[in-house]
């Protein structure tokens, strides 16, 4: 599988625990190595979150190029891959998104056998509530669409909401009534930091060079085709760069003259201390705005829109923080005596129809991979297959190529902002 | 938290405005001249600065009126308010006006071209 001579990784199973336990667990391979960069690589990813991470390691074992490094500023799925609210689901409107998402999903369902590493994907299901009438036609309506698409997806009554969540107010005297909902019962949550580990161990069993702590200062170039980076490690040397640094596309962008539809804001989520069990699957609301699951160790986990203005201070501002308490206090009566215990500001890349970027430039080799905006935790998988494929020939494959960059130009937007669970 | 001088109620909190983005859009005014790269960066390309940025804002709960700001997107310091239709004043503000890559799109420079036509 994905043992190979050059970096040789022990399978993780019950055999090698109990192998390792007459060591004392001493002897366990670090899960990837500390390489510094070698002076020139036949690919090189900038971001080493899940999406960078996936696209090396589907460059690796599907492509077959070897040589590749994953540059990453910081320590790897220590950016948005490690702040978010792991929610997986694939019922997007639009065909063009319900392939890519649908895509994911698949690879998502197969993926800790894949990854010989247990990410803790949790199909337990990801219900989104309508609070009117209007809300639950439009739904259904929805819902219809979704289907044609092959994606599972069910209109659920408000009866049937109480007995798949009991914790839920269903009483239809409240400020925000629950007159129905649907659910996609194959989505659900996986353990970010996991995806990112798994990756990585996976990408690095290949041969690829995870260099953490390095920051692209440069993006260099030989008229129009891509000849290398400039880092605070030196230059490296490549001539397929793919660039996958979410609310940073467009800084790196800028290096060379590109311009993107991209606006760079913080999206918060929040982290209660951890309780008893008492929500075992994904609640999302658009009216209430907000969405909320439970971490295996017990905590809630609750996310809202992004904050109204452009920002790179990975803090979000306290209005929106506040709404989003309250949103989830609304729906979710018993939380009001909770604590919080941590607090995120992710700087994600959101696009004009919410729907990301996966595109070739005018600039040769140079590959670019953004605009996931609030929802790319999700597509992690298949994003990183996508553009694999997309940096290896040279040419989008059918899941990609409606998105484009010259989708701008060409008008033939992909307007998710419906679909993509909350307002952005 | 920000806290906005608006020019023309003073300083109010951040929950009054709406933000509408980047400041200093020029609508192009020959638009059958501009090709479809060209007409796109008008439509959707925007500014996105890490560091100074000039965006515009509305005053939504208040005087309802549009006005512009000089923002740091970095550590959200506001070096100054100024109404629409005029430019940014403060230093910081000068510099990021002159170096925003709008000033040279065709969308901004067509403006001689148009007045040829006229002629």
């Amino acid at each position: 599988m994905i043992i190979n001579n050059q970096n040789k990784q022990q399978k993780y199973s019950l055999f090698s625990i109990i192998k390792n336990s007459f060591s004392n667990h001493q002897n366990w391979n670090k899960a990837w190595r500390n390489p510094s960069p070698k002076k020139n690589y036949d690919a090189v990813i900038v971001g080493g979150g899940g999406h960078g991470l996936a696209s090396a390691y589907y460059l690796a074992s599907i492509h077959g190029i070897k040589n590749i490094a994953v540059i990453e500023k910081g320590w790897i799925g220590g950016g948005n891959t490690g702040r978010n609210t792991t929610i997986i689901r694939s019922n997007y409107l639009w065909d063009e998104s319900a392939a890519i998402y649908e895509h994911s999903l698949k690879l998502w369902e197969g993926l800790t056998q894949e990854l010989n590493f247990n990410i803790m994907f949790s199909q337990r299901g990801v219900l989104t509530i309508a609070h009117s009438e209007h809300e639950l036609k439009e739904m259904s309506r929805r819902v219809h669409a979704i289907k044609l698409n092959g994606i599972d997806s069910d209109i659920l009554n408000p009866q049937e909401i109480k007995k798949f969540v009991p914790t839920i107010n269903i009483d239809q005297n409240i400020r925000y009534p629950v007159m129905g909902g649907f659910l996609q019962q194959r989505g659900g949550t996986a353990r970010h930091d996991a995806v990112a580990w798994g990756y990585a161990r996976a990408a690095d069993s290949y041969g690829v060079d995870i260099i953490q702590n390095c920051e692209v200062h440069n993006i260099l170039c030989n008229k129009d085709k891509v000849v290398g980076i400039d880092t605070n490690q030196g230059r490296i040397n490549t001539s397929k760069l793919g660039v996958v640094v979410a609310g940073h596309s467009s800084v790196l962008a800028d290096k060379v003259g590109i311009r993107l539809p991209i606006q760079s804001r913080p999206l918060q989520a929040l982290v209660s201390e951890p309780i008893k069990p008492i929500l075992d699957t994904v609640i999302m609301s658009n009216a209430v705005h907000m969405y909320i699951s439970q971490s295996d160790k017990g905590e809630m986990v609750l996310g809202a829109g992004v904050d109204k203005y452009n920002s790179y201070a990975q803090k979000g501002s306290f209005p929106v923080t506040q709404h989003m308490i309250a949103s989830a206090i609304e729906l979710f009566p018993i939380l009001s005596r909770l604590r919080m215990l941590r607090h995120w500001g992710g700087i994600v890349d959101t696009c004009p129809d919410a729907s990301p970027i996966i595109s070739k430039t005018d600039i040769k080799g140079l590959y670019f991979n953004c605009g996931w905006g609030t929802g790319g935790f999700k597509a992690t998988p298949g994003s990183g297959h996508v553009f694999a494929d997309l940096i290896a020939k040279d040419e989008p494959n059918s899941i990609s190529k409606p998105f484009s960059l010259n989708r701008f130009e060409d008008g033939l937007l992909i307007d998710e902002h419906g679909a993509a669970g909350v307002a952005h | 938290m920000l806290n906005i001088d608006c020019p023309y109620c003073g300083l109010r909190n951040e929950t009054e405005f709406s933000c509408g983005g980047e400041a200093h859009i020029t609508r192009p005014v020959s638009n059958n001249l501009l090709s479809k790269k060209e007409w796109s960066e008008y439509l959707f390309s925007r500014h996105n600065p890490k560091g100074v940025f000039l965006e515009r804002w509305v005053h939504t709960s208040g005087c309802r009126k549009w006005f512009n700001i000089v923002r740091n997107t970095m550590t959200n310091e506001i070096y100054e308010t100024y109404k629409i239709g005029t430019k940014p004043k403060s230093l910081t503000g000068k510099e990021a006006y002159k170096n925003n890559w709008r000033r040279h799109t065709k969308a901004e420079t067509n403006k001689v071209e148009k007045n040829n036509v006229k002629k």
